[in-house]
């Protein structure tokens, strides 16, 4: 079967692409910490020496749109395009070709639909920067097959907190009874508390730093019995009205197993919002 | 009142870098043309079928034709989808980074929790 060398929980920025990339002028002042960061997060990843990666992620209303909208899919195609018209211009984002995995997303969609999820699937997915993101960060040669799977985190109604990490749960078991021979690493990006088009919005630093704070512990902890009795649905406005994409975090917990410590954890205070970067090694860190 | 047309205007002007200019120059003019013409476009549809129902009210016509992002705002339209159009529009102004950025959430400081529902 296949083993799962690495679980990754990242927060998507896509302003890492153009800051990392800016030279003399241009080079905000935050970008060089940030670099040395990203690059030892990377070797996280690259210690594990996977072959595929499970990519989770959230559609920013690019593809999916409301007239059909899905609460979670998964991607089944043997190319993924990636990244959109307004990523470029608003983030600078390179256009991105990305092979698919599709034996792995087939045994995804069939076993999670027997497994209770009705799992939406897309045979054509151009996909946006919550998983182009963690791939310039992680693996920006961009080589590895992928399953990317979308949630829904941004169109109301959304699925409950549970239901995500009951997915995690699930991905987890569903991965290891793939039958390959393949290392595969799941990855997926959320937030922190963050503001997007309110009043909160590009502060000094995120919109709620002790939501942040106590969001970095449940993650670091695995402290899901504590997460699933402070975040509901509702209480996700509060911190800022973009914070549901926690969900997505929440999701990796999931995968990750209720109680086990992350084997790494960073965070960064940028302006108008926190970075925090996660890694375990199920089987134990790669020598 | 719509939220869902409201959105629809911001996501297929946002996707096009000609209806960006042309709502940056002539916002009422292009609100219009759009209402008339692809208000009531079935999106996954490639033969160009479509609705027959779908208009804004007169609240926000106005608020898309005086690119009013705080009334969006206060009728519910997706937070996300309204910010990434207006940088488009008008970050290039910016005479330093994140100007418009901090202008556009200064303009909705008069919004307390819980803010307006954006649920369609």
């Amino acid at each position: 079967m296949a083993s799962i060398v690495a679980v990754i929980a990242s927060t998507h920025h896509p302003f890492y692409y153009r800051a990392s990339t800016a030279a003399g002028e241009d080079r905000p002042p935050f970008a060089d910490e940030w670099t040395r960061k990203i690059l030892a997060f990377r070797e996280t990843l690259t210690r594990a020496r996977p072959d595929v990666l499970v990519m989770v992620g959230s559609d920013h209303f690019h593809q999916l749109w409301l007239d059909n909208m899905p609460q979670f899919l998964v991607g089944k195609a043997p190319f993924y395009d990636a990244n959109w018209y307004n990523e470029e211009r608003e983030f600078g984002l390179p256009r991105m070709l990305l092979k698919g995995q599709e034996d792995l997303s087939g045994h995804i969609l069939r076993a999670g639909l027997d497994a209770g999820f009705d799992l939406a699937f897309s045979n054509e997915l151009r996909i946006d920067h919550s998983i182009t993101c963690p791939i310039i960060t992680l693996r920006p040669e961009a080589d590895l097959p992928i399953v990317p799977i979308y949630t829904n985190i941004f169109a109301p109604p959304l699925p409950q907190p549970k239901r995500f990490v009951q997915l995690g749960q699930s991905i987890r078991d569903i991965v290891e009874s793939w039958p390959s021979h393949l290392r595969v690493a799941v990855i997926g990006t959320g937030h922190l508390s963050l503001e997007l088009g309110g009043p909160r919005q590009f502060g000094p630093h995120g919109p709620d730093p002790e939501f942040d704070q106590r969001a970095v512990e449940w993650i670091a902890n695995g402290d899901l019995d504590e997460c699933l009795r402070e975040v509901t649905l509702d209480s996700l406005h509060s911190p800022g009205n973009a914070t549901h994409g926690f969900m997505d975090f929440m999701l990796m917990m999931g995968v990750a197993g209720a109680g086990v410590k992350a084997d790494y954890v960073d965070t960064l205070d940028l302006f108008h919002t926190m970075e925090a970067y996660f890694t375990w090694y199920p089987n134990g860190a790669p020598t | 009142m719509s939220k869902y047309l409201l959105n629809k205007f911001l996501f297929m002007v946002d996707r096009d870098a000609e209806l960006v200019e042309r709502y940056r120059s002539e916002p009422r003019e292009l609100v219009a043309w759009w209402e008339a013409e692809c208000a009531n476009t079935v999106l996954n549809c490639h033969t160009g079928e479509a609705s027959t129902w779908l208009r804004f009210d007169d609240a926000e016509r106005e608020a898309l034709a005086t690119h009013d992002h705080v009334k969006l705002f206060e009728l519910g339209a997706h937070p996300f989808l309204t910010l990434t159009l207006f940088i488009a529009l008008f970050e290039r102004d910016n005479t330093e980074p994140l100007e418009y950025q901090k202008s556009y959430g200064a303009r909705l400081a008069h919004f307390s929790m819980p803010y307006p529902d954006i649920a369609t």
